[in-house]
């Protein structure tokens, strides 16, 4: 039997830059034969041991859990210790693979970029339990397995930023806390055992860096390596602060809640009264250019000329007896 | 071969602020011999914030929407990205989950409905792709866009989150008994193209425009967020998002951008004024509705595709 090795001569174009030294960043090329198990990260130490030891990334515990070795791939982020290289030749279709740190801006040597903005929006939601814990109990506390299954995996989470650097909005907002943020918020919000919900809350639902200005991207439940689904620990949140009462009255949760009072007049959603529900009257005023816009080119429906779903009675029975939460 | 033969989920915005999105999907299905049913009984989805205020609720009226599709034994075919992300959603909850399946058809049997999870719901965008074929779109084109440069922008609920698109937009052979669930294979709809469409370079609308002979503008913004659903909370994250977008493409000589998504085509179209102010340039693109950009090609006149309704003047017309 032939033991030959099967590989792939493949291209690694590598961003390159020394914070120290540098004064713009540069691409170098590398180019090796690849074999069908090598994972990004044994090509990074590749580049390192056969070609250029001044090549820096990080990387521990090389077994996809310290989430120090998160890179990007032609765009796509990784875990370099766990992505399979020929997939991702496969995936692109191409014989050329790009290899950039998670954040160009935030980049301090080659691979490795400063976290510090990560951690320390982190520390602001208190990413841990808060419990009045007796020193010498005489058993453990007990969660349920179903009481652990509300966690919905967001103990997952290795920190890795894979998200956080993916997330558009991190990019124009500095203030926004961004998607481990909040799946890491959701996690203790989640646990039984847990007492500080309300004061998470409080800082979640602030206009800016809170929930309501994520743009539903989907960026970050593209970009886990753990299937978190930050998106979906936001949308929990949502729901959260409307359960707890603790929606404030302002434009981001009278648009969500105006689409139930759209839906039971019409079935369809009232764009206009949306926008004037959500903005209050005045608030309206700065829609006003672009309302006449798209008035002039037939884009805006009269209130008697709102369309509405037939079997209107049937939406309008749903709602009732399916609607649960207040506000 | 069989016609084509949809249900059509047209949800809120095509029914209102995007008139011209019906109107061009109704003329490229009729040109193309493409059955549409239009599902008017059909609710609003939710668009993914009533979601964030009655997760419950959301459920139940996007499992009735499906239910009418059902009912007419016909896969659903959406023209926003919102509805089919919010849509697909709910289906894939519902049918991996028996407990919350029972607790969303106790309240439809209220009103005589229950949900059953025969129906497929997809994009019409790979409805075109993979049913009606690109080939076969290729040979209808009478008037090829060869003289444009065309900017495809994707809008996130299409291709993200890419696990559940490729489960969903899967290709039907030959349904069986009933249709249900053994009548579909579980291969990604864009296999025969692309092996799924990967989120980090998607290829489907590339692949219309080259199909219908226009050349694709390469730009870094063509799979990211416009903003759409900040603009009100946030407008100044999402003017931003919308406007380094649309100079991404004018900068790479688009001469239009095309969409799949009314939400994203009401960002990229009606804002450019006030997104031009936020980024300090001039921004004049005109933006065209998936429909309306095949529509051309296929010879059918601007005034049936309603270019007539597009704030930016679409004037290579
Ligand atoms: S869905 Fe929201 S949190 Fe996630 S990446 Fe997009 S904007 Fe950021
Ligand atoms: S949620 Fe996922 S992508 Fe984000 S930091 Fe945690 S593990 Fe990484
Ligand atoms: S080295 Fe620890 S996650 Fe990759």
């Amino acid at each position: 039997m032939s033991s030959e090795r099967i590989t792939k001569k493949l291209t690694f174009k590598t961003f390159r830059f020394n914070a120290e030294t540098d004064f713009l960043p540069y691409f170098k090329t590398y180019e090796m034969e690849v074999g069908k198990d090598e994972l990004v990260l044994d090509i990074l130490n590749r580049i390192k041991w056969e070609f250029d030891g001044s090549f820096s990334y990080r990387r521990s515990c090389r077994h996809g859990i310290c989430g120090s070795c998160s890179i990007k791939v032609n765009g796509k982020p990784v875990l370099s210790c766990k992505q399979n290289v020929w997939e991702l030749v496969d995936i692109f279709d191409t014989d050329t693979l790009l290899l950039e740190p998670q954040s160009r801006k935030r980049v301090v040597k080659d691979m490795i970029i400063d976290k510090k903005d990560f951690w320390e929006k982190h520390a602001k939601l208190k990413p841990y339990l808060v419990a009045e814990i007796d020193e010498h109990p005489k058993e453990e506390i007990k969660v349920s397995p179903h009481e652990a299954e509300q966690l919905l995996e967001a103990d997952y989470c290795i920190q890795c930023g894979n998200c956080y650097y993916a997330c558009p909005v991190v990019e124009v907002n500095e203030e926004y806390f961004g998607p481990a943020q909040f799946a890491k918020a959701y996690r203790f919000n989640a646990d039984v055992r847990d007492n500080a919900k309300t004061e998470r809350l409080e800082k979640v639902r602030e206009m800016g860096p809170g929930v309501w200005d994520c743009v539903k991207c989907f960026e970050c439940a593209e970009a886990c390596p753990k299937d978190v689904d930050p998106i979906g620990k936001i949308t929990k949140l949502h729901n959260q602060l409307f359960e707890e009462g603790m929606a404030q009255d302002n434009v981001a949760t009278r648009h969500a809640v105006g689409f139930k009072h759209s839906i039971v007049k019409h079935g369809l959603l009232d764009e206009g009264e949306l926008v004037r529900y959500s903005e209050g009257t005045l608030g309206v005023m700065k829609h006003l250019p672009e309302a006449i816009a798209m008035f002039k080119k037939g884009k805006i429906v009269m209130p008697w000329n709102m369309p509405k779903s037939e079997k209107l009675d049937e939406i309008k029975t749903l709602v009732k007896s399916s609607s649960k939460v207040k506000f | 071969m069989a016609e084509l033969k949809y249900a059509l989920y047209t949800g809120c915005t095509a029914r209102e602020s995007t008139p011209e999105l019906l109107m061009s999907t109704l003329a490229v299905a009729k040109k193309l011999g493409i059955e549409l049913v239009l599902l008017d009984e059909a609710s609003c989805c939710g668009a993914s914030h009533l979601q964030d205020f009655d997760d419950f609720l959301s459920l139940v009226l996007n499992a009735r929407n499906i239910c009418y599709a059902e009912k007419q034994e016909l896969n659903m075919v959406t023209i926003c990205n919102t509805c089919q992300l919010n849509t697909v959603m709910t289906k894939e909850r519902l049918d991996s989950d028996e407990n919350l399946k029972s607790q969303v058809n106790e309240k439809l049997a209220e009103v005589g409905l229950e949900y059953k999870g025969t129906s497929s719901v997809r994009h019409f965008l790979y409805a075109i792709i993979d049913d009606y074929g690109l080939d076969k779109l290729a040979e209808q084109v009478v008037k090829p866009l060869d003289d444009f440069n065309i900017a495809a922008f994707y809008g996130c609920h299409n291709i993200r989150p890419s696990h559940l698109h490729r489960k969903h937009n899967r290709v039907e052979r030959g349904v069986g008994e009933g249709g249900g669930e053994e009548g579909f294979e579980e291969v990604p709809l864009m296999s025969k193209y692309n092996d799924g469409e990967n989120p980090y370079n998607p290829t489907s609308l590339d692949r219309i425009i080259e199909a219908l002979r226009g050349k694709s503008v390469d730009y870094d913004s063509k799979n990211k967020c416009c903003g759409f659903h900040a603009d009100l909370q946030a407008p100044h994250t999402a003017h931003k998002l919308t406007g380094t977008a649309l100079l991404d493409a004018i900068d790479n000589n688009a001469d239009m951008m095309v969409t799949p998504c009314p939400l994203c085509h009401l960002n990229m179209d009606v804002k450019q004024d006030s997104v031009a102010k936020e980024m300090g340039r001039d921004i004049k693109l005109p933006i065209l509705h998936l429909p309306q950009l095949i529509g051309l090609a296929l010879g059918i006149e601007p005034q049936e595709l309603g270019l007539q309704h597009n704030v930016s003047e679409p004037t290579f017309v």
